[in-house]
């Protein structure tokens, strides 16, 4: 089993003809991934170079190859509009990984997201991968691995995108197979956070054992605490980055009136500490850590 | 900063008990961004801001920018009365640094904008060397009967911008925010809808104005500060302190903002703003080939992917006992020539002892890292042990490139821990 995307999942991406959207899609269906078609605006009725067809639009491509999901590679000025556009045109899931994307872009999109019930990966992210079956993103799929029915298999949650890749790495490196990761992204204002995915993991019975990967900023991971205290049976690892990140540099004032004074590495591990999760001291000990839970 | 010009404008300290500290503005950079982004969010000069405020609607006190001591004495007259003479930097400590002056005459105007345009300015913020300033504002000052705060950020949590005021204005919000967290009343916006009516009057009524006028100019002020958060995609858009003059007039005395980088782009008025002047040299060199760079305190350099691995790689470094000089992230679409830029800023560091290159390949290929390596060892020359670390996209092929080019300050590391304990060693 798995989260969100399996064998199963039907993808197009939008902006499959752009330098990024034509490589990873060829990587993606390289991997496995069901991806159908693409979206250009201009160029309906020609063929991609993967020979998939293209569409107008959104509307056109979900019409027409029944997909209900997703992965944007448009420039960051028109990201928030193929995200709103996705959804109005019914995708479930919208898997955005573009990096640059206007904050208050973002506000409007995700209410408009949300209020078509359409759920968002990103912005800035790496994507989601479900390894063995469905990758839709740009994380390098080989050094994941499948989960099979017995193995020891763990959800990856993670803000960051290449400190994923070594969690994985580590985990994989250690036997440690994957049910599904995903990249939620480092912008401020972005789709399925922790608590969300958190929850999906829980319940997934494949899933034995959680790592999440946060940063300094904000207080996601320590609204994922609180949740993780109440929530969460099943084992977790995690890790904060930018622990030795100076301070002041990042540190709001505005920021912290929000979050009250939280928002450190150091409030964010006691936070999550104090929940049970085991924290590892270095970034190169969370598969370590994992190993020795399951 | 905020506080001490009011002192300077009234000739007083404050009167609630609260110690005013001599802190820069500059440091509440929202946290309501991407650490990384943080670090370089654009920000502008205080006569800047007053400029976008003012065309917004919100009454600011006249003032004129001069860029000599002439102009200066030519603006007083304009003004007359007493002004405020204020050195246009974004170092902060310009009080204590004798860059803020109150001024009733002439003669003094031109004698405070002598001082400041004729020595550098050197705070706990500027370094020992100190900083030039280029631009004065010369603004009319006010006499004050009360201060208020108002700013708009958005709020990561919710989703959507949050405008914030207190009657406690003129101090540092987030010691009111320690002290008096319920001084501070927020209203959260609808992010299609924006500002509504009824939370318009929530916020003047939370600020105690009853007076008809008053109440209609402070909403007149809220609308605006609003306006310029949403048309310029601000992180940060802050009026402290707002005042009420003894007459009753409603005006903006400082103001400050940080803008979104993601949208700068589509602002003209920002771009020509932008002061590269103002920042650190590397930093700027670094974005102009879209890398991300922080100079830091350590002796170890580091080159990396991904800035939650950059950050991670700057924590493994301290954990062995190093001292990281800098954050680098490299991004994911980063070509040789981009990579060679980045070995040739942290190089330029004289701190620098050896450097750390992790890199786990996704669209960032490996082979183009050690590629880079090769040409930055031919056109730069490495003198210091330079560790690396790759994994990931393309890695046989760099380590076949970097076995072929034979490098001997090179060396290899098979993990995270093996290259932070190798180069920490080295510079130990």
């Amino acid at each position: 089993m798995s989260i969100l995307v399996d064998k199963e999942t039907k993808v197009i991406c939008q902006g499959i003809t752009g330098k990024a959207g034509a490589f990873h899609t060829a990587q993606c269906l390289e991997y496995g991934t069901q991806i159908v078609g693409g979206v250009t605006p201009g160029k309906a009725g020609t063929r991609s170079e993967h020979d998939l067809p293209i569409f107008n639009n959104c509307n056109d491509a979900i019409h027409a190859t029944g997909a209900d999901v997703t992965m944007i590679f448009v420039p960051a000025p028109f990201a928030a509009d193929a995200a709103m556009e996705a959804a109005d045109a019914g995708a479930s899931l919208v898997v955005l990984i573009t990096e640059g994307v206007p904050t208050l872009d973002m506000v409007r999109a995700r209410k408009f997201l949300d209020d078509a019930g359409t759920q968002l990966i990103g912005p800035n992210c790496p994507g989601v991968i479900t390894p063995g079956a469905c990758k839709i993103g740009i994380m390098p799929g080989y050094i994941h691995k499948p989960a099979t029915n017995g193995s020891k298999a763990v959800g990856i949650i993670s803000r960051s995108g290449t400190l994923t890749y070594e969690a994985v790495w580590q985990c994989s490196t250690r036997d440690i197979a994957q049910t599904t990761c995903v990249g939620i992204g480092g912008d401020p204002v972005k789709g399925l956070n922790f608590i969300e995915l958190l929850t999906m993991f829980e319940e997934d019975d494949a899933t034995h054992g959680i790592v999440m990967i946060g940063e300094i900023g904000g207080t996601d991971e320590e609204q994922a605490a609180e949740y993780i205290k109440h929530h969460v049976t099943k084992p977790v690892v995690g890790f904060i980055a930018g622990q030795t990140a100076p301070p002041g540099k990042r540190m709001g004032h505005a920021g912290a009136i929000i979050s009250g004074g939280e928002g450190t590495a150091a409030s964010k591990i006691a936070a999550l500490r104090e929940s049970g999760v085991v924290v590892a001291e270095s970034p190169a000990t969370i598969g370590e850590e994992m190993a020795k839970l399951l | 900063m905020l506080a001490f010009d009011y002192a300077c404008v009234t000739g007083t300290r404050r009167h609630r008990g609260v110690s005013i500290p001599d802190e820069p503005a500059e440091k509440s950079i929202s946290t309501l961004q991407h650490p990384t982004r943080n670090l370089c969010t654009m920000k502008v000069h205080e006569y800047q801001a007053r400029q976008l405020l003012a065309e917004a609607g919100v009454p600011v006190p006249a003032s004129e920018v001069v860029e000599n001591s002439a102009q200066a004495v030519e603006a007083y007259e304009k003004i007359g009365g007493k002004v405020v003479v204020k050195a246009q930097v974004f170092a902060g400590g310009r009080g204590k640094a004798g860059f803020v002056k109150l001024c009733d005459n002439a003669d003094d105007v031109k004698t405070a904008a002598d001082f400041m345009f004729g020595n550098k300015m050197v705070s706990k913020q500027t370094g020992a060397d100190g900083i030039t300033v280029k631009k004065l504002l010369v603004a009319g000052a006010v006499d004050i009967e009360s201060e208020y705060y108002m700013a708009v950020v958005v709020d990561r949590a919710k989703r959507c911008p949050v405008v914030m005021v207190s009657r406690e204005g003129g101090v540092e919000i987030e010691e009111v925010a320690a002290k008096h967290p319920e001084a501070i009343v927020k209203e959260w916006l609808h992010p299609h809808l924006g500002l509504l009516g009824y939370q318009t009057s929530n916020l003047i009524r939370a600020l105690g104005l009853t007076d008809k006028d008053q109440v209609r100019a402070a909403g007149k002020v809220l609308r605006g500060l609003v306006k310029v958060a949403y048309d310029y995609d601000c992180s940060l858009a802050e009026i402290n302190p707002l005042v009420r003059t003894p007459d009753g007039q409603i005006l903006a005395i400082d103001a400050k903002m940080n803008f979104d980088d993601n949208a700068v782009f589509r602002h003209k008025v920002l771009q020509q703003m932008f002061d590269p002047t103002e920042e650190d040299p590397n930093e700027v060199r670094a974005k102009e080939h879209e890398l991300s760079y922080i100079a830091l305190e350590g002796n170890i350099g580091c080159l990396v992917n991904g800035a939650g691995l950059a950050m991670a790689t700057m924590d493994i470094i301290k954990l062995h006992g190093g001292e990281p000089a800098n954050f680098l992230d490299v991004g994911g679409s980063v070509t040789k020539e981009g990579a060679v830029e980045a070995f040739r800023i942290i190089l330029s560091d004289q701190k620098v002892k050896g450097v750390l290159v992790n890199i786990f390949g996704g669209i960032a290929k490996c082979d183009t890292i050690a590629e880079a390596l090769i040409a930055a060892a031919k056109e730069i020359g490495f003198s210091i042990p330079v560790v690396v670390r790759l994994e990931g996209t393309n890695v046989e092929r760099a380590r076949a490139l970097l076995k072929g080019a034979a490098i001997a300050e090179l060396i290899g590391a098979d993990d995270l821990t093996d290259a932070a304990t190798k180069v920490c060693a080295k510079v130990a």
